[in-house]
């Protein structure tokens, strides 16, 4: 694709969610020590894990749904560059424009254009995690168009100047009294009050207003049909179909992962996305958008704009392996099931997908060296793994991000951006020394006795171990020495 | 992740003679007698256990961290020191699940590797599938609670196993946690590399246990047990976990005793 002829100060916003990525321990430590932030994660979580159990009575109907959409992402990232070409042949002969993107600048600059060339001043926008992944908001800002988020969430998360701490709930981290302090603080003539559905019909009066309004409509895309050229939008608020119906102008934005072959394959990811997701069986609302108005329509947007965004996609897709971090579907349950996300919440990664997605995708968008703290976050529990609706097996994602990121910066063969980024001399000592030690037999037995013999010059300070718990004491003998005279050990097993 | 669906699957052997003893590096060195507890519940069961006394480490610790050159030479040396066609017995869950799944990765240019993966088995899963081990509880009645690591129960099937062979214990109560499934924290290099989080995660974890009024817990993991056990001797708390073979050898000692 083209050279990126960014302005500086573009370049600067694209690098905002690497610089609050790099910034990761210290949001960590802040976050841990917020005790309203971590009941409100722990209680939503709890919520959404309990909404997902239930959904999912028969086990053994779940695992033959997994496998069947993680066939059905498996085929379609195997012909993603065909799959693509077809999506835009089709739309493109349904009347809706396709525009290419390979970075998020490039991106912003085209939906700019888009809304100049219609002198547009205001959008409203359905959720779209990829206008986070972009920055829209702020690029549009800095161009006099006012974007106003309409999802009630995101609407919470922008009145806050926030970031969305969940992908499918962006303001899952606040409680309703912040959200209610948040309202009258910001909402000229409403009064304090934690009662949820007057707050949610204080959102929508405003944003009922700005639906008319708008110039533009901006949207995400949950599955786009390569087959039948068809933009399919998942939402439960009715709020995507206004802004994909009412505007003139409809803009769509998705990551080119999101194509699928066949309108036959959405069924069943829309069964496991929502039930993944929050519990539904299916949700309130559920678009499928083929073309413009046509002649003799009474609604729908005169024109309709899909932007395909590569953002660091292609690089996970080149390595068989890192290419099932694609299949995502984006129903968040990784991160409602994950004992990390839970404690620290959804800001401190720092990054536009928090939890163990972002720990994956992430590095592909930002570089390792921005994110190298990320892959390692993790106990490796595995939460992640056994509930993701599409079989992507994340702790073993997180172990190859690891080890790109602690390479050889030289190393050859590079597959990722800033390979080697999370690389220390002394660490990489340590594993070559442990190494040493525990293939020889000799070695280790040695180190082993020692360990023990001199328990004594244990320290009582461990670091990081010892802040909370007591440091481990060696054994007066090792189990090798209780062993090796013991009488029905004569054999050791070799003859 | 989840491999229970095929260990559901497993061909056991049927209360073979022989079997080695995988003793980890842990228990080596800091709980030996764990694993001199799991002999001798096995050689109860007339098996003669070998401990081939070259292995060491399964190479976990660098697996996890990115460094697997030096996670095969160990795992490869590992593999060498069992070469007899008898099943190996793993005391740990987490070691169990490096050697019977990652295994197959690690060393996939390492001729039957499939073979030696396939006679790893942990610990109480051998006891139920390969020995159909039943249990006469001659303890008081308590209440325990059972904590399994997240490998051993998302990659061999642990909490299933471990459940059967405390209930078969006639006075012992087995207590649910609250979040029993969910990790304590530890996952090795990660307690120290991000040792907030595991802080905040073992802290829940403690304050779960000890809600569930038990006389102790007991696990068949101890990397989980060295990280709980560490956080509530540090909150000097009195409750502590046990390794599951101790506490089944302790429950059923007078069983013994009278034979």
């Amino acid at each position: 694709m083209t050279d990126q002829q960014a302005s500086p100060q573009l370049e600067e916003q694209e690098s905002k969610y690497a610089k609050s990525a790099r910034a990761f321990r210290d949001n960590v430590t802040r976050d841990l020590a917020n005790s309203e932030l971590r009941s409100n994660f722990r209680g939503a979580m709890d919520y959404l894990m309990d909404k997902r159990k239930a959904a999912f009575c028969e086990e053994t109907e779940l695992e033959t749904l997994r496998i069947q959409c993680q066939q059905i992402k498996q085929r379609c990232l195997a012909k993603l560059p065909i799959l693509l070409e077809q999506l835009e042949d089709k739309l493109t002969q349904n009347g809706i424009k396709v525009h290419w993107a390979e970075t998020t600048t490039q991106a912003n600059e085209i939906i700019a254009q888009l809304i100049e060339a219609k002198k547009g001043k205001s959008v409203v926008k359905g959720k779209s995690m990829v206008s986070e992944e972009t920055a829209l908001n702020d690029y549009l800002a800095q161009r006099q168009v006012e974007c106003l988020e309409s999802d009630m969430g995101e609407y919470i998360v922008q009145l806050a100047k926030e970031h969305p701490s969940h992908i499918i709930m962006p303001a899952i981290h606040q409680n309703k009294q912040q959200v209610a302090k948040l309202f009258a603080e910001n909402i000229e003539g409403f009064n304090y009050n934690t009662d949820v559905d007057t707050l949610i019909q204080q959102g929508r009066s405003i944003l009922r207003d700005k639906f008319c309004s708008a110039d533009v409509g901006l949207s995400g895309v949950n599955f786009a049909v390569a087959e039948t050229g068809t933009l399919c939008l998942v939402e439960n608020e009715g709020n995507g179909r206004m802004c994909t119906t009412v505007p003139d102008l409809h803009i769509a934005i998705t990551g080119i992962e999101k194509v699928v072959e066949h309108l036959a394959d959405v069924p069943p990811l829309l069964s496991l996305l929502t039930r993944s997701a929050t519990g539904q069986a299916i949700s309130t609302y559920f678009n499928m958008i083929t073309s413009p108005r046509k002649v003799g329509e009474k609604d729908g947007p005169k024109e309709v704009h899909l932007v395909l965004l590569d953002n660091g996609r292609s690089q996970a897709f080149a390595d068989e392996e890192l290419r099932q971090t694609l299949q995502c579907i984006r129903c968040g349950a990784c991160m409602n099931h994950c004992p990390v996300y839970t404690r620290i919440g959804g800001h401190a990664y720092g990054t536009v997908y928090p939890g163990p997605i972002g720990k994956m995708i992430s590095p592909h968008m930002l570089g390792l060296e921005a994110t190298s703290d990320l892959p390692t976050a993790s106990s490796l529990c595995g939460a992640c793994g056994e509930v993701c609706p599409v079989k992507i097996p994340i702790p073993k994602l997180l172990l190859r991000l690891r080890k790109e990121s602690v390479k050889p910066k030289d190393a050859a063969g590079e597959v990722m951006k800033g390979q080697g980024a999370g690389r220390s001399a002394t660490e990489a000592f340590i594993w070559k020394a442990w190494a040493l030690v525990h293939k020889s037999s000799l070695l280790y037995q040695l180190s082993m006795w020692s360990l023990t013999r001199f328990r004594f010059l244990m320290p009582k300070n461990l670091g990081p171990w010892t802040r909370v718990r007591t440091a481990p004491k060696p054994a007066a003998k090792t189990l090798h020495e209780q062993l090796k005279n013991r009488k029905s050990q004569a054999s050791t097993g070799r003859g | 992740m989840t491999q229970l669906n095929s260990q559901h699957l497993r061909q056991y052997p049927n209360k073979p003679k022989q079997v080695y003893l995988f003793g980890t590096c842990l228990v080596d060195s800091f709980f030996p007698d764990s694993g001199m507890d799991a002999i001798t519940l096995l050689e109860q069961q007339g098996i003669e256990v070998l401990f081939p006394q070259g292995q060491s480490c399964c190479g976990q610790p660098a697996y996890n961290s990115g460094y697997q050159d030096e996670a095969k030479a160990v795992a490869l040396a590992q593999v060498r020191q069992f070469p007899l066609d008898i099943p190996i017995v793993v005391i740990s869950g987490s070691c169990g699940g490096m050697m019977r799944h990652h295994y197959l990765e690690l060393l996939d240019d390492v001729p039957e590797i499939s073979a030696f993966c396939e006679r790893i088995f942990e610990f109480t899963e051998f006891l139920i599938h390969a020995l159909h081990l039943k249990l006469t509880d001659q303890g008081q009645p308590e209440r325990v609670a059972l904590h399994t690591s997240c490998a051993a129960r998302r990659e061999m099937g642990v909490h299933i196993t471990g459940n059967q062979l405390l209930a078969q214990l006639d006075n012992v109560e087995l207590i649910t946690h609250d979040y029993e499934s969910e990790c304590c924290g530890f996952g090795g290099t990660f307690s120290v590399k991000h040792g907030d989080i595991s802080a905040a995660m073992v802290a829940d974890k403690t304050k779960h246990l000890l809600n569930a009024d038990v006389v102790q817990y007991v696990s068949a993991d101890h990397g989980c047990m060295m990280n709980i056990n560490g956080a509530l001797a540090y909150q000097k708390q009195s409750l502590r976990g046990e390794h599951i073979a101790s506490y089944l050898l302790r429950r059923t000692q007078a069983d013994k005793a009278a034979k």
